[in-house]
């Protein structure tokens, strides 16, 4: 075995400050879950003071007296949560999932690695990871709570609010640290630590992804840190990056010497966050690809253009940052440019979808838990995506900007969209992480009220939206378009709360499966990428032998084969 | 790693000595009137000439976005049903030659042009460029936003601005910061109602005292963030008579959600008789009005 090279390692440098990737993609995966379900439990608080304005609420009403006193929340705690919630899933929760979970466990055994290129450094990946996680978590607690801006924090609103936001500035600063660290480490793994025969066109297009990802995160990111440090230093150094002269701030004059833009900032923060909505997507499209593919029992439809799309889709992610930003006073042929490429995005995203579909035409179905969640992954993401058309036409987006219909758009790419894919991965790796199989009944009831519940919670957006609605109030009463749709809130805060005891049935077959779950053997799923011609779970070092690869990823049913799949580093017989 | 976490820790020092600005909150006190129009889960009432454009392209994106939806699902269900794992069946090597994807791609794309080009690219060009002539006469008005009220600054009968500036603002008397020594300001009117003629265009001229704020009449198609340090000017013209919402759309603090101002629309006379006798009552009394 290839404990020769890894002497025996106590607790400490095994579990805790491991550099094996298969460890380390594990505390991401723990760590971020955690994080998915304390950014679950914000919503859930807040679409209480949604649906039932002012009223006290039952059961945490009595978790903090300073910002729930009585048991009625405050709006500066509302927009704490909202900001929170925004934050905690996508740059602590979703990413660290995507990346820094399924990416660092998955990808190394796909490419027949033994490890990450950059053992150490993986580690310090996580741990800075965690670190910002800290802090983040740190900041409820501080004078006046956590960062209460929106997790866009736009400036001057952020600069000149309460210390929480100094807190989130400094969190965001390690996170991206963190992100880019390990976005170096995975474009060298891919680039080179592919095993003998594995060309760039035969890795599993979750690689792809995971390849594209990396650069996106390496590029798009830094504009990011330095605006956070700009805006750090605009809130404690008395600096005036984004604060443009002659504010009146709470009938003062302020005390900023004034020459900044509002917009710079927003430029900065949108260069990252439009790059980033394709982080959150296009692993998640490589997890589906692979479930899809191995529960079709057939190739994947179209590679190589699902490929040249995904990279395209990548570069053309770098050129749409500023529609979210047409209600700024956009004129018209900025208006124009970044309509255009919003459309023209639109159809590497079209391309990828239908390619899809189309690999299940000829298929052999098979309807396992993680195909269920990965097939839910199709027309959710279809909704998600097209309801983006009205938002990139700066036209009709004059009427949907800020409204509850972008909520609801991005939601359905990244709720039952993105953390279905990652719900098809845990159900699918999980046999290859833990050597368990988890139960499929128990599977089946989780995806079935899931499905349900998180439709009943995100659709109703759409209506409100179109209603008129803004997102981010902390009573939507206040206005008459917004008391019109209020029964369609109540509607949506059920279908949250439902979401998050439909999680349970998953919960319970995470702990139990591991301890007292079927055991699996090491290709329990009939698949051909190289991952599962490891034991499972795969000691460190991963492989017994290097193994050699002689074909690409999706082999299935090939015609006069001896069986119904070829494995990617099996000698062919003929 | 000592470098890194000492200079965590000057920054935590930093933040230790403490900004946390209390904010005097400005809360707008709205009367309770019976709001016009209809709303509900569907676009609510249309109160401008030009926002039918907008409802017209917000409406054939949603029958696009349905015919897709449905298509496509109808070949999804279809593939889920027909090729389900089953005894005797076999998935397919080859993969379809398939055209009709090419096509319906090919189609998409080319109705997204369409939609660009024909519909969204002049809709927006009009919002943008479209400004009132000095010959269609039009109605202005100053919107001031501020945490978190709407100050509507009207010129008053000499139809002149008065020069403002921060130096000048007192939250209570003088929220705009009207310059009191300029002749030009004497008979401006500063109020947190908006009134407006009815069919004819209005010019607002959209700026904030402190974060950015978003001037938004749902009834009107009418959306536009004030950006502090920037002057930014929206028109349009309504066409039917009543009292509409004015929204705040950007998150600006802690009672964003109750920066709500009231727009009546009115005759002419109605209008200048109101901005008469608030520009008298000022003069008098501040708080004499309504």
């Amino acid at each position: 075995m290839s404990d020769d090279h890894h002497p025996q390692l106590g607790f400490i440098r095994k579990y805790v400050f491991s550099v094996d990737h298969k460890v380390i993609g594990i505390q991401y995966m723990l760590t971020a879950m955690c994080f998915m379900f304390f950014g679950l439990c914000l919503m859930s608080m807040m679409r209480w003071q949604l649906a039932y304005p002012g009223e006290v609420m039952p059961i945490l009403g009595s978790l903090t007296e300073t910002f729930m006193p009585g048991g009625i929340m405050l709006p500066e705690f509302y927009n704490a949560l909202g900001a929170m919630h925004g934050t905690i899933m996508v740059f602590l929760a979703v990413v660290p999932i995507l990346v820094g979970g399924f990416g660092n466990y998955v990808m190394p055994l796909q490419i027949g690695a033994p490890d990450m290129a950059f053992p150490k450094l993986n580690m310090m990946s996580y741990w800075v990871f965690a670190a910002g996680g800290v802090v983040m978590l740190v900041s409820f607690f501080v004078p006046g709570g956590a960062a209460n801006s929106g997790w866009t924090s736009y400036a001057p609103l952020s600069v000149v609010a309460t210390t929480g936001q100094t807190y989130w500035l400094i969190g965001m600063v390690l996170l991206i640290t963190s992100s880019l660290l390990g976005s170096v480490n995975f474009i060298v793994t891919i680039v080179h630590l592919r095993v003998k025969g594995l060309t760039m066109f035969r890795l599993p297009f979750f690689v792809w992804a995971q390849l594209v990802t990396a650069f996106l995160l390496l590029l798009a990111f830094p504009p990011l840190e330095a605006a956070g440090l700009l805006q750090l230093m605009d809130r404690v150094a008395g600096t005036s990056f984004f604060m443009p002269e002659g504010l009146v701030v709470s009938g003062e004059v302020a005390s900023y010497t004034g020459g900044g833009s509002p917009l710079l900032y927003q430029h900065l923060f949108w260069f990252l966050a439009h790059p980033e909505v394709y982080v959150l997507v296009l692993p998640a499209m490589g997890i589906v690809v692979e479930v899809l593919t191995n529960n079709t029992r057939k190739p994947l439809w179209g590679y190589r253009t699902i490929i040249y799309s995904t990279v395209f889709l990548g570069f053309m992610s770098f050129l749409v940052w500023a529609h979210h930003m047409f209600m700024t006073g956009m004129g018209t042929q900025l208006g124009a440019f970044f309509a255009t490429t919003t459309m023209i995005i639109s159809i590497p995203s079209v391309i990828i979808l239908t390619a899809m579909v189309i690999t299940l035409y000829n298929g052999s179905i098979r309807f396992n838990v993680p195909m269920l969640f990965a097939l839910a992954f199709l027309p959710m993401f279809a909704i998600g995506g097209l309801t983006g058309l009205p938002l990139g036409l700066p036209a009709s987006d004059i009427q949907l900007h800020d409204t509850y219909y972008v909520i609801g758009h991005f939601h359905y790419v990244v709720a039952p969209g993105t953390i279905f894919a990652i719900f098809a991965g845990i159900y699918y790796w999980f046999p290859k992480a833990t050597g368990k199989q988890l139960n499929s009944m128990l599977g089946k009831l989780h995806f079935w009220l899931s499905f349900i519940c998180i439709n009943i919670a995100f659709a109703p957006m759409f209506w409100q939206g179109l209603a008129g609605v803004s997102r981010r109030l902390y009573d939507q009463t206040t206005y008459e378009h917004g008391k019109a749709v209020q029964e369609l809130t109540k509607l949506s805060s059920y279908g949250v709360w439902l979401l998050a005891l439909s999680q349970l049935p998953f919960i319970l077959n995470f702990f139990a499966s591991i301890f007292a779950g079927k055991k699996a053997s090491a290709n329990p799923w009939d698949a051909t990428t190289i991952e599962w011609s490891a034991p499972s779970p795969p000691p460190h070092g991963n492989f017994a032998k290097v193994p050699v690869v002689h074909r690409g990823p999706y082999e299935y049913t090939v015609p006069g084969a001896a069986k119904n799949f070829l494995p990617q580093t099996e000698a062919s017989e003929a | 790693m000592k470098a890194p976490s000492l200079c965590l820790l000057v920054i935590l020092a930093f933040c230790a000595l403490g900004e946390g600005t209390a904010l005097a909150q400005v809360v707008p006190d709205i009367p309770d009137v019976e709001i016009t129009g209809e709303y509900g889960p569907f676009l609510p009432t249309l109160a401008s000439k030009d926002g039918g454009e907008v409802d017209q392209l917000i409406s054939i994106l949603h029958w696009f976005m349905a015919v897709l939806f449905v298509g496509w699902g109808i070949f999804f269900v279809y593939c889920l049903v027909r090729f389900r794992q089953r005894e005797g069946h076999q998935a397919k090597y080859e993969p379809i030659k398939a055209k009709v994807s090419k096509y319906g791609e090919i189609a998409v794309a080319g109705f997204e042009v369409a939609l660009l080009v024909g519909l969204s690219m002049p809709i927006w060009a009009s919002v943008k460029n479209d400004r009132p002539t000095e010959a269609d006469n039009p109605f202005r008005v100053r919107v001031i936003a501020e945490q978190f009220q709407w100050n509507f600054h009207y010129p008053g009968a000499d139809g002149v601005f008065g020069k403002t500036g921060a130096e000048f603002v007192d939250t209570a008397e003088n929220p705009a910061g009207i310059d009191p020594n300029d002749p030009g300001g004497q008979d401006d009117v500063v109020k947190g109602e908006l009134h407006i003629p009815v069919d004819r265009p209005i010019i607002a001229d959209l700026s904030s005292k402190d974060v950015i704020h978003s001037f938004f009449l749902p009834v009107m198609r009418v959306k536009q963030d004030t950006i502090p340090g920037m002057r930014i000017p929206v028109w349009f013209e309504a066409t039917m008579t009543g009292i509409f919402e004015i929204a705040c759309a950007q998150l600006c603090g802690n009672n964003h959600y109750s920066m709500k101002a009231l727009m009546y629309v009115q005759s002419e006379q109605e209008v200048e008789d109101w901005i008469k006798k608030a520009s008298i009552v000022e003069e008098f009394d501040e708080d004499d009005l309504d």
